[in-house]
């Protein structure tokens, strides 16, 4: 779908999915990493526990599909050669601090000069404006900056994040659009624009009701382990089962006579439905915030009990067949070997024969009509300056003494 | 005045609840224009579920509608009304984009699947948003964010590891799959852009939220490895941490990643005797004597206040931020630079936030108006946009069919 664009992609951790994402679709990104490698190749686990540039999965993930050259952007000869890529390039995204790359004589006015077109996305982890806009964080700092942390974990503890570098995701995607909004603005004007994330202002739009609770009701939301507040009372989400957790939850509504009759009547097949049954006759009609706490614990107790005497696996396939929202929390060795993302040919191998095997990858970003469009994971994710020869000597026309002599200064 | 990045793109959003409302909210805070599909029998959930306005229920009250159904023109159509094809023909001619979120087959039935669409409009860009896909096993789940939250592994990923996992509050993969809906949406009129065809789209959320967590699918591929939640630890960095500060349930991040964090935290901190101790010098001897590191950021964090901890850790360049409250983004000063929050002025509610983005445009303004009100935009759309007659109009409308 972007098959005709260029992407130079500047990132580290913060934004790899970004590049990752216009890979998929098409597009030629090419990251331009320092001769030392890209800081993301650092990050672990790394196959088989062996640390080293090339094994990073974090790395292997998020740079699937880019090709990769080095280049020292720091030394006159690699400003240069920046400059005459920039000229070639529809978008370049970036992660460094605000205003470093401005101090480097490479800021947008500069490279735009030559590329009026030029599409230039920076990540930061607070955008480049701003009374924090030098301020630093990872995963964990934005996350609480952006209120998600302070909603999750128990009461008796710390407030916790996802256990994942997600807000670097979140970052990604943001940019991806920002990118393709741009396009489509240059499409019609022909000009290019600088696209401005903020990684705290990623998380914030993943609170949806959190906000309006304090806009509109001047309800400061703490984190509340397993338990949701749904205006009022607070219900269970997380279940504890035979071998695991289920995640299920109370409706009232019309939501509440969907799943709720075939819920009480599957437990009264099974002799256990107590109290539940016969109690409430009209799901439509309850108005969930209107009950009495102690009435909803008293229906999850029975609730609880018929999950704990059944599997996972077992409440899963009756509440598909019962049209229940009720799924098993899975791990990562049951989200790999899910059947339903196998149905789908979610999988896709890709070959690394440096470390002599083949890996299954998430494959495609979305299924689609339009089957040469099909965004998927294009390849192996590139060795430092892999693609050297092919980028700086084939399609830029560097000789063989330039580029030796650009190797001796370490330019590339 | 400077053109609206996404001016001229049309879209019909027949999406409901959190996924799919997202991404014509995306679009048309950029300029695209939308029209939202509802209908009085069949209420948007987001209508119905609290918090409201006041604390008093009403259809345009709710703060769950507002947050994702920014920019669009609110119109109501009875789908099931037999003269409903008549609009819905229009509807199909005008748009570029056509997104919906029901489970998997019911745009068929009503006569709407891609297929339809297509006869309708040949370029039409058509995309569906649903929990597992529209083929497969299961692609018949009718379940909710929190259902992939679980499904994703995030809910078991999320927690302390002596402890239940305890998941999200907000159900996160909501805020996954409408931004590579968007991105879809995207790609697919650039597409169309250069030649003439249409798609039809099918995400699923729990496949897009998978792509997040690729790392941790490859480390179980590869060394069959399971990931588990950590509480806020990290296997790259220590001190990582959530630490207590003065005041009441008060908290600041830290996080220390490389050894130049580590000796700007010591000095920050300035310098005492347990930041000297061999153990803590490395990164290998933090992660390995964490515990003990963690009790002693937590003596040092709780005599000052968030924001203390996060000031004199920052000046020092080391990450550290306020875990802040639902009420303390309101007060946020960079999100408030930013615009984060826009005041508009709702026909119902009166003065209210509605949330911009997290990506700014240097040129392409953003232009945010408030959620619709149920069928708000029906005169305008049906007489304006599609062109009846005032007669016309009235005619339908006596016959239920806008119901």
């Amino acid at each position: 779908m972007l098959s005709p664009y260029r992407v130079l992609d500047l990132t580290d951790e913060k934004g790899l999915l970004c590049g990752k994402i216009l890979a998929d679709l098409g597009a030629d990104v090419i990251q331009v990493e320092k001769p030392e490698g890209n800081p993301a190749r650092r990050i672990p686990p790394f196959f088989e526990d062996v640390a080293g540039p090339e094994r990073s999965l974090y790395w292997l993930a998020f740079s699937a599909g880019k090709r990769s050259i080095t280049l020292d952007w720091d030394t006159e000869a690699g400003k240069d050669l920046f400059k005459r890529l920039a000229k070639t390039a529809d978008f370049i995204v970036e992660s460094f601090s605000p205003g470093d790359l401005e101090r480097t004589g490479l800021g947008y006015d500069v490279l735009t000069k030559a590329n009026p077109r030029l599409i230039m996305a920076s990540i930061a982890p607070f955008g480049q404006t701003g009374p924090f806009r030098d301020y630093k964080a990872g995963d964990l700092v934005a996350s609480a900056m952006g209120g998600m942390v302070s909603f999750t974990g128990e009461p008796d503890r710390a407030p916790v994040r996802i256990s994942a570098d997600l807000a670097y995701c979140q970052a990604g995607v943001h940019a991806a659009i920002g990118i393709l909004i741009a396009l489509s603005h240059r499409g019609v004007t022909g000009q290019g624009q600088r696209v401005d994330v903020s990684m705290q202002a990623s998380i914030v739009r993943t609170l949806h009701t959190q906000l309006p609770y304090w806009e509109y009701s001047n309800h400061i939301v703490k984190r509340s382990g397993i338990r949701r507040f749904r205006g009022g009372v607070s219900t269970r989400e997380i279940w504890p089962c035979k071998d695991g957790f289920v995640s299920w939850m109370f409706f009232g509504g019309a939501v509440g006579t969907q799943q709720m009759r075939g819920m009480v009547e599957w437990m009264e097949g099974k002799g256990m439905a107590g109290s539940l049954s016969g109690e409430v006759q009209n799901w439509a009609a309850l108005d969930l915030t209107k009950v009495a706490q102690e009435k909803i614990k008293s229906w999850e107790k029975v609730i609880g009990d018929f999950f704990l005497s059944h599997t996972k696996e077992e409440l899963y396939r009756e509440a598909l067949e019962k049209r229940i929202p009720l799924t098993p929390l899975n791990d990562m060795s049951e989200v790999v070997e899910d059947e339903q993302l196998a149905a789908r040919n979610f999988w896709v191998g890709v070959n690394h024969p440096e470390l002599r095997t083949n890996l299954r990858y998430p494959g495609f970003l979305f299924q689609t009509s339009e089957e040469k469009c099909l965004p998927k994971v294009r390849g192996r994710a590139p060795s430092i300056g892999e693609h050297n020869p092919e980028i700086y000597a084939q399609e830029m026309g560097l000789g063989e003494s330039e580029m030796d002599s650009l190797r001796r200064k370490n330019v590339i | 005045m400077e053109k609206k990045a996404l001016e001229g793109v049309k879209v019909v959003d027949f999406s409901w609840a959190f996924a799919g409302p997202f991404i014509g909210a995306y679009l048309g805070d950029y300029g695209a224009q939308v029209i939202k599909v509802e209908s009085h029998s069949r209420l948007d959930i987001t209508r119905v579920t609290a918090p409201y306005k006041d604390g008093i229920t009403g259809v345009n009250r709710s703060g769950c509608f507002l947050v994702v159904n920014n920019s669009k023109y609110g119109i109501t159509l009875n789908l099931r009304h037999p003269r409903a094809s008549e609009m819905i023909e229009k509807l199909i001619a005008w748009a570029d984009v056509v997104v919906e979120n029901f489970g998997a087959g019911v745009m068929e039935r009503l006569g709407l699947g891609y297929d339809e669409l297509k006869k309708m409009s040949p370029e039409i860009i058509m995309l569906s948003a649903t929990i597992q896909g529209q083929t497969g096993p299961r692609s018949a789940f009718a379940g909710y964010g929190w259902n992939t939250v679980a499904l994703t592994g995030i809910g078991n990923l999320t927690g302390w590891p002596d402890r239940s996992p305890v998941g999200t509050l907000q159900a996160y993969p909501d805020s996954v799959v409408p931004w590579f809906g968007v991105v879809a949406v995207l790609a697919a009129l650039e597409y169309r852009r250069r030649t003439g065809r249409g798609q039809y789209v099918d995400v699923s959320q729990y496949e897009t939220t998978c792509h997040f967590l690729a790392p941790f699918l490859l480390d179980y591929i590869a060394h069959h490895r399971v990931a588990s939640r950590a509480g806020n630890r990290c296997p790259y960095a220590a001190p990582h941490g959530v630490y207590r500060c003065r005041g009441d349930d008060r908290w600041c991040a830290i996080s220390v990643f490389t050894d130049m964090e580590w000796e700007a935290f010591c000095r920050a901190l300035g310098s005492p005797g347990w930041t000297r101790e061999d153990k803590f010098a490395s990164l290998h001897g933090r992660k390995k004597n964490e515990e003990e590191l963690d009790t002693f950021v937590e003596e040092w964090t709780v005599n000052f206040s968030p924001e203390e901890v996060m000031a004199l850790l920052q000046q020092a360049s080391v990450p550290a931020g306020v875990v802040k409250t639902n009420k303390e983004l309101f007060e946020d000063p960079q999100l408030t630079h930013q615009g984060y929050f826009q005041h508009v002025e709702h026909p119902e509610i009166g003065p209210c936030y509605q949330q911009a983005w997290p990506v700014k445009l240097s040129i392409s303004p953003l232009h945010i108006r408030p959620a619709p009100c149920l069928g708000e935009h029906n005169e305008y759309v049906y007489t304006q946009i599609l062109g009846l007659s005032d007669q016309e109009f009235v005619e339908y409308l006596d016959q239920g069919v806008f119901e």
